[in-house]
């Protein structure tokens, strides 16, 4: 076996491994943050302040039975789930933990990220097609509708950081915030990056698609057992991604201050700054009602993608003038 | 029909090929209970929404006339859950007028101090449904953690925490204490150091204000139409409150207000309510620091005979005015027994409100509503 191939393999079932553990962790923090915020104790009963909840969770979902509703279409039905789970992973393999842990360092790192997570749009609506249902179907109107718009303001946004590094590639973003960190000199690029993005995940307060108080569980209202928890992890999958990826251009990627922790030091510092960015995510979703459909609209393509253009002209004006 | 033309506009200009049914409920997140609301749409635009009734029929008129009129009492506890003790207040004011039947004052004192406390819960478990309809979930905990505390100070003296039989013809079945005089006025002292949190949590949220400002307009003439009362009436500007306008008890021996909206939209209903926790919190401790000695249940004659005749009731609920009237044939058994509720008046608004609304606006208008579907349903 070629060595190349096995590396890959290893890299893959790692990944695989890197997304369950990441969505259990996520979900635990999820839920006890939540429950701290709105003063009750939160998960207590499996283990010593229910860390085991999730694992159990996992495995009941694991053993309940798929159900295929009536008059929907069976193959795309089943294949959704998987549609929008695989490409979720895929950008795991090129996000740089450290220094040296990252799977393959491409030049176009960052695109290729940004394609992958877009292909989970094409699963949320083979989904909210083949349930046959309609609370599903308005789901996926929506969440169509905000993905395409929201990707603008969020591509602009990440072009500005562009312009200034002139590379694709994450580890070549990173090496370039030797002294800074581009927060300092991209504020507004970075409100605005971190807002799409969690629009682009359907969290709240945009989480339009799985509005439960109006479309019971949007897109994926049909789903039980593992095809809902596929969804569950993509989602999870793809606000690591995002917070990642903000971290990386924004924060100064696996920089930070020495730990003596060896080569651990980048992972560490990775982690804590992408858990941080998801903590606030948590928070906000916790704090705010959800917008209305056409008020998200309409605050992307008014506010959003006009201010991520400006953005954009003032920094390659600055940057050719340099 | 011209308002609801006027609120056709939004919807007419998209071509209307792609009409469909839409059933909200009766098993829906935000119809709060067993509510079906067939909703004929267009895309997100709703074009003709149409309640229907009736998943939680129980047949309460019915059982009223076919037993002794106090083995009736605990159902009136159970049609609106969310603020059970106007339904008593209402149930045995009607008997006592019939009946002519004089209440010690300590009584009447009680029934307003609970009746009241029972209002304020009822517009704590609003304030958290209505956020919860608009996706945020947070606010329903806390609102749900002070109104733990009235429902501690409430189930003392009642015995129950929400479907309540507390009071009697002629009086109340338990007489307060110190205790509860204590927990009371610590409770409304509580009370008004947490709008503090509402306000910074809800009221001045810029995403809840863009959602509910503006929607669900009830005009004047539509209010008047429909017969919509409580606070839904009070949002639209109407200052009428049974307390106020046809007293009963003793509310006329206190100092309060009746707070109004202007536009009539959600967000008005949302201030009104929240206004009106605090006059009831007012009307409380006028009524703590005047609170007479004596009886607290009158002496009333085991077997009451009932004239002949009719005879009505109304007292201001959580929700609105809520009358009783009864039909008597002689003899301890109502003939007829007819209960106007107030959410029914103001549901019956949602089709002519809602036309042309976005999915997500009808969620925001219904959920200020504070419709109690069991109420309706009876």
């Amino acid at each position: 076996m070629p060595p190349e191939l096995l590396r890959m393999i290893i890299a893959s079932v790692i990944v695989v491994a890197f997304v369950f553990l990441n969505a259990m962790i996520l979900g635990y923090m999820e839920r006890k943050v939540s429950a701290h915020i709105q003063r009750r104790p939160g998960l207590m009963e499996v283990g010593p302040h229910g860390i085991l909840q999730l694992l159990i969770d996992g495995i009941k979902l694991i053993g309940k039975q798929l159900i295929v509703p009536e008059g929907s279409n069976r193959f795309l039905f089943r294949l959704a789930p998987l549609l929008s789970f695989a490409p979720c992973v895929l950008p795991f393999v090129v996000i740089p933990f450290s220094k040296k842990l990252q799977i393959v360092s491409m030049d176009i790192s960052l695109i290729f990220i940004l394609a992958m997570t877009s292909i989970n749009v094409i699963a949320i609506l083979v989904a909210g097609w083949a349930s046959n249902n309609k609370y599903s179907l308005f789901g996926t109107f929506r969440s169509v509708a905000q993905a395409v718009s929201y990707e603008i303001p969020m591509l602009l946004s990440l072009l500005s950081i562009i312009f200034m590094t002139s590379t694709f590639s994450l580890q070549g973003i990173v090496a370039a915030q030797k002294y800074y960190w581009f927060i300092l000199v991209q504020p507004l690029a970075f409100i605005i990056y971190f807002i799409s993005g969690m629009a682009e995940t359907n969290r709240a307060p945009f989480d339009m698609p799985e509005a439960e108080s109006e479309l019971t569980a949007g897109f994926h209202t049909e789903y039980s057992g593992m095809g809902f928890s596929f969804f569950f992890l993509a989602e999870y999958a793809n606000m690591f991604t995002v917070c990642s990826i903000a971290t990386v251009l924004f924060l100064g990627g696996w920089k930070g201050i020495p730990l003596p922790l060896g080569d651990f030091t980048g992972i560490v510092w990775f982690m804590l700054k992408v858990y941080g960015l998801l903590f606030v995510m948590i928070w906000i979703r916790w704090t705010y009602p959800r917008v209305r459909f056409d008020q998200l609209m309409s605050f992307c393509w008014k506010y959003l993608i006009p201010f991520a253009l400006v953005n954009l002209l003032i920094t390659a004006v600055v940057v050719k003038l340099i | 029909m011209e308002t609801a033309q006027q609120n056709l506009e939004p919807a007419t200009d998209i071509p209307h090929d792609n009409r469909y049914y839409l059933n909200m409920g009766p098993q829906h997140p935000s119809t709060h209970g067993v509510l079906r609301v067939l909703l004929e749409m267009d895309g997100e635009y709703v074009i003709d929404p149409q309640p229907v009734l009736g998943y939680g029929h129980r047949m309460q008129e019915k059982m009223a006339e076919h037993k002794n009129w106090m083995a009736f009492m605990p159902n009136t506890g159970r049609m609106d859950y969310a603020a059970a003790l106007p339904y008593n207040h209402g149930y045995v004011a009607l008997f006592e007028r019939i009946c002519g039947i004089e209440v010690p004052a300590r009584a009447e004192y009680i029934r307003v101090i609970t009746s009241e406390l029972n209002r304020i819960v009822s517009h704590h478990l609003w304030i958290g449904a209505m956020l919860l309809d608009m996706g945020a979930f947070t606010p329903i905990l806390y609102t749900f953690d002070d109104r733990e505390q009235v429902l501690d100070i409430l189930e003392d003296v009642t015995g129950s925490r929400l479907t309540y039989c507390y009071f009697r013809v002629g009086g109340v079945c338990k007489d307060i204490d110190d205790n509860f005089v204590e927990k009371t006025r610590a409770f409304i002292k509580r009370q008004r150091e947490r709008f503090d949190v509402y306000n910074k949590l809800v009221t001045g949220n810029i995403i809840f204000i863009k959602r509910t400002e503006g929607v669900g307009v009830i005009s004047l003439d539509m209010a008047r139409r429909y017969g919509v009362t409580g606070p839904v009436l009070r949002g639209s500007g109407i200052a009428y409150d049974v307390r106020k306008n046809e007293p009963y008890s003793v509310y006329p021996k206190f100092d309060f207000d009746i707070p109004t909206g202007q536009n009539g939209d959600s967000y008005d209903r949302y201030l009104v309510r929240l206004e009106e926790i605090e006059q009831s919190l007012r009307i409380i401790e006028q009524a703590l620091d005047q609170l007479p000695d004596g009886p607290f249940l009158a002496k009333v004659p085991k077997k009451l005979k009932m004239p002949t005749g009719d005879s009505s009731f109304a007292v201001e609920a959580a929700r609105g005015e809520l009358t009783y009237y009864l039909v008597s044939g002689g003899g301890d058994i109502p003939y007829r027994l007819k209960i106007r509720v107030p959410s029914y008046s103001n549901l019956s608004v949602l089709p002519e409100l809602c036309q042309g609304m976005l999915l997500s606006d009808l969620v925001a208008a219904m959920g200020s509503m504070d419709l109690v579907i069991p109420e309706i349903d009876r």
